[in-house]
């Protein structure tokens, strides 16, 4: 009887030595005489337990993780006999981290082999299609609106009101853009969905072409993501060969084909105007809205653009799911969201679960804290635009309206963990900085207030007019939320402002700070 | 260490012309040219544009605009050491100090045997296994001072 031993091959798992691991099982068999099967799959998105490595059993895949080179022919060995072995994590779908989640989007994640269109069938893949292409176009839009989908990537715009919008616009031509270009820090949902299940993203956006009637869709996926744009290619060429993609999809009367566009470094890109101009061969330069991408998006034709994880919750939705999908969740936060838990935390990784849960528990409870053991002073929500949050607010349920009630916002799911050695007068600057080196420069909020920002800041470390300098960044941060013309501008004030608000004692000499300290 | 041709504008023409029929081409025709040659020589540039029926300005424009393209050879090496938030509560500052100090250089710069380039990203999207940096390609997680240390000097073999 051959082995079947699975193995990420996710970017995280491979960035700590997942290829290692594969090329030392194969070994460690061939040595043996042993018949092993690897497969590579994408990451469970349990990061601290990678290399993470399951063996399929008649009770189930049982996992063993961190698994280093020297432990391979241990575990090889636990795994023939069936025996305990200290990095013997049990069955996966049991282990505690994994069981509390609620895995709409990610449940194939880690599961399936992302190559394997096949695969991707036998675990419910392209049901929602299939349900789909027996649907007039007003019943998915229906499906879609029922569910409370609203946009992942942070906006949180309805998904269904956007695509009524295309659909009812008529043009010789529409286009379905995913927007892949996740450039949050803290935030890797995109990214392990593209690797690890890619079939359901393209799923998702042929949905979207068939709904709206668009034939032609793009993934723009930032260049630091080049696994993920392997793992697409990839599954749009196995996708195209079984017939889910080009002319005829699924045997019906509708067209839709695919292409990956790479994108090169410009944060700013991921703002979707700025990257329907890249998609367009231009300077990623921000439009002014109106008109909307649904109206004149991607070259002046009617464009649905959506975050790669909206796509991805569409499949489960248009199989039936859109009433089981609506039915998680609080308030006008619907379904499940992909929370990553990032940065200086014990246990990071993918967290998906309902609307609802509060950021303690997930930074004390699911993260477990600080990796470094230190207490945890600040947690960012959303990215490099997202708000710093203290303790004192952590009893905020994870909810796009109750986030914005704080001044802050979920954004697309990141949340950062740093310990009491953090230096937030530093991170105000970064964001600063972060968002001077970033912008696209048409608005002069973001243009120059980002840089007179950092300079500003710099200004209160060296302890000079403290006092009216908080006020001249209290002002400017005004001047860029309301004056500026797209995110990066208009949301770099938030992570300023909140470090500012909740760790005013950061703001000052820094020699005065250290003797405080002392 | 990836091996690149040296430019010819033969070759550019060519790389430029598979790719003019798509939608947009600009970015698609002068990541060709940089997976090609290293960097995008100036001379690519009016090629670009004449191809396109833009003009040269509007593909300058473009090329520096975004932060991967090159105009010159990068170092035998590239090192990419992520700088974003996650990377930075994770001890991320000191490591990236302890790369610039080993190599004599700041971040963005090569060094002066140009065997190193030494840059910031921002995010690989490695946030639950950070530090994070990228080699030549190939990503490395949970960095330490004893992984910088053999990252900096695989980079200066």
């Amino acid at each position: 009887m051959s082995l079947r031993i699975f193995i990420s091959r996710d970017a995280g798992a491979i960035a700590v030595g997942a290829d290692g691991i594969a090329w030392h099982f194969e070994q460690s068999a061939a040595r043996r005489g042993l018949a092993v099967e690897i497969v590579r799959t994408g990451s469970r998105g349990l990061y601290w337990l990678e290399p993470m490595v399951e063996v399929a059993t008649a009770k189930g895949r049982v996992a063993f993780g961190p698994v280093a080179d020297a432990d391979v022919a241990s575990v090889l060995d636990a795994m023939l006999a069936e025996a305990p072995h200290p990095l013997r994590l049990g069955i996966v779908e049991d282990i505690p981290w994994l069981k509390r989640q609620t895995r709409l989007t990610f449940a194939r994640c880690g599961v399936v082999d992302p190559r394997s269109l096949e695969d991707y069938r036998a675990h419910d893949g392209y049901k929602g299609l299939e349900r789909a292409l027996t649907l007039t176009s007003e019943v998915i839009l229906a499906d879609v609106t029922a569910s409370g989908l609203r946009g992942r990537g942070g906006a949180g715009f309805p998904t269904g009101i956007k695509w009524k919008t295309v659909a009812q616009t008529s043009a010789d031509r529409k286009y379905i853009v995913c927007n892949a270009d996740e450039g949050d820090s803290g935030t890797f949902a995109d990214r392990m969905i593209m690797e690890g299940d890619p079939f359901v993203v393209i799923e998702g956006m042929t949905i979207a072409g068939v709904a709206v009637g668009a034939s032609k869709g793009y993934i723009y996926i930032r260049s630091e993501y080049p696994h993920a744009v392997e793992a697409m290619n990839a599954a749009i060429a196995a996708a195209r060969r079984g017939g889910y993609l080009g002319t005829g999809i699924g045997g019906s009367a509708h067209s839709f084909d695919l292409e990956v566009r790479v994108g090169a470094g410009a944060y700013v890109c991921g703002e979707e105007t700025s990257l329907l101009e890249s998609l367009e061969g231009r300077r990623g330069i921000v439009r002014a809205k109106p008109p909307l991408p649904a109206h004149k998006g991607l070259f002046g034709k009617p464009t649905v653009i959506n975050n790669v994880l909206s796509f991805a919750a569409i499949p489960f939705i248009l199989a039936g799911g859109a009433k089981a999908y609506a039915d998680f969740g609080i308030g006008r936060s619907r379904g499940t969201m992909p929370i990553q838990l990032a940065g200086n935390v014990r246990y990071g990784g993918l967290f998906e679960v309902a609307f609802g849960i509060t950021l303690g528990e997930l930074v004390d409870d699911v993260g477990g804290g600080t990796f470094t053991g230190r207490p945890v002073r600040a947690v960012q929500v959303g990215g490099p635009l997202g708000a710093y949050f203290p303790r004192a607010l952590f009893d905020t349920p994870f909810d796009y309206e109750a986030f914005a009630a704080r001044d802050g916002l979920i954004g697309h799911g990141g949340i950062v963990v740093f310990d009491d050695s953090v230096d937030m007068s530093k991170q105000a600057r970064f964001a600063m900085q972060f968002c001077a080196i970033e912008s696209c420069g048409k608005c002069t909020p973001c243009r120059i207030g980002s840089t007179r920002g950092a300079e500003t800041i710099d200004k209160i470390r060296a302890g000079e007019h403290v006092t009216e300098n908080i006020a001249v960044i209290e002002d400017l941060c005004n001047t860029m939320k309301f004056g500026s013309l797209c995110a990066l501008g208009g949301f770099t004030p938030y992570p300023v402002m909140s470090a500012l608000k909740h760790f005013r004692e950061d703001f000052g000499p820094a020699a005065t700070r250290l003797q405080a300290a002392e | 260490m990836t091996v690149y041709e040296p430019w010819n504008a033969t070759r550019g023409a060519e790389i430029i012309a598979e790719h003019t029929h798509l939608e947009g081409a600009t970015l698609v025709i002068l990541h060709a040219l940089q997976e090609a040659f290293g960097y995008v020589p100036e001379p690519a540039i009016p090629m670009i544009a004449s191809a396109l029926n833009l003009s040269r300005a509007e593909v300058h424009g473009v090329f520096t605009f975004y932060h991967d393209f090159r105009h010159k050879p990068a170092g035998r090496h590239v090192l990419k050491l992520c700088r974003a938030e996650a990377c930075q509560a994770a001890g991320g500052d000191a490591l990236a100090a302890r790369a610039e100090a080993q190599l004599g250089i700041a971040l963005g710069t090569t060094t002066p045997d140009e065997r190193v380039t030494l840059e910031p990203i921002y995010c690989l999207g490695l946030c639950a296994t950070a530090p994070s940096a990228m080699l030549d390609g190939r990503v490395v997680g949970r960095l330490d001072e004893a992984r910088i240390d053999a990252l900096v000097a695989e980079a200066r073999r």
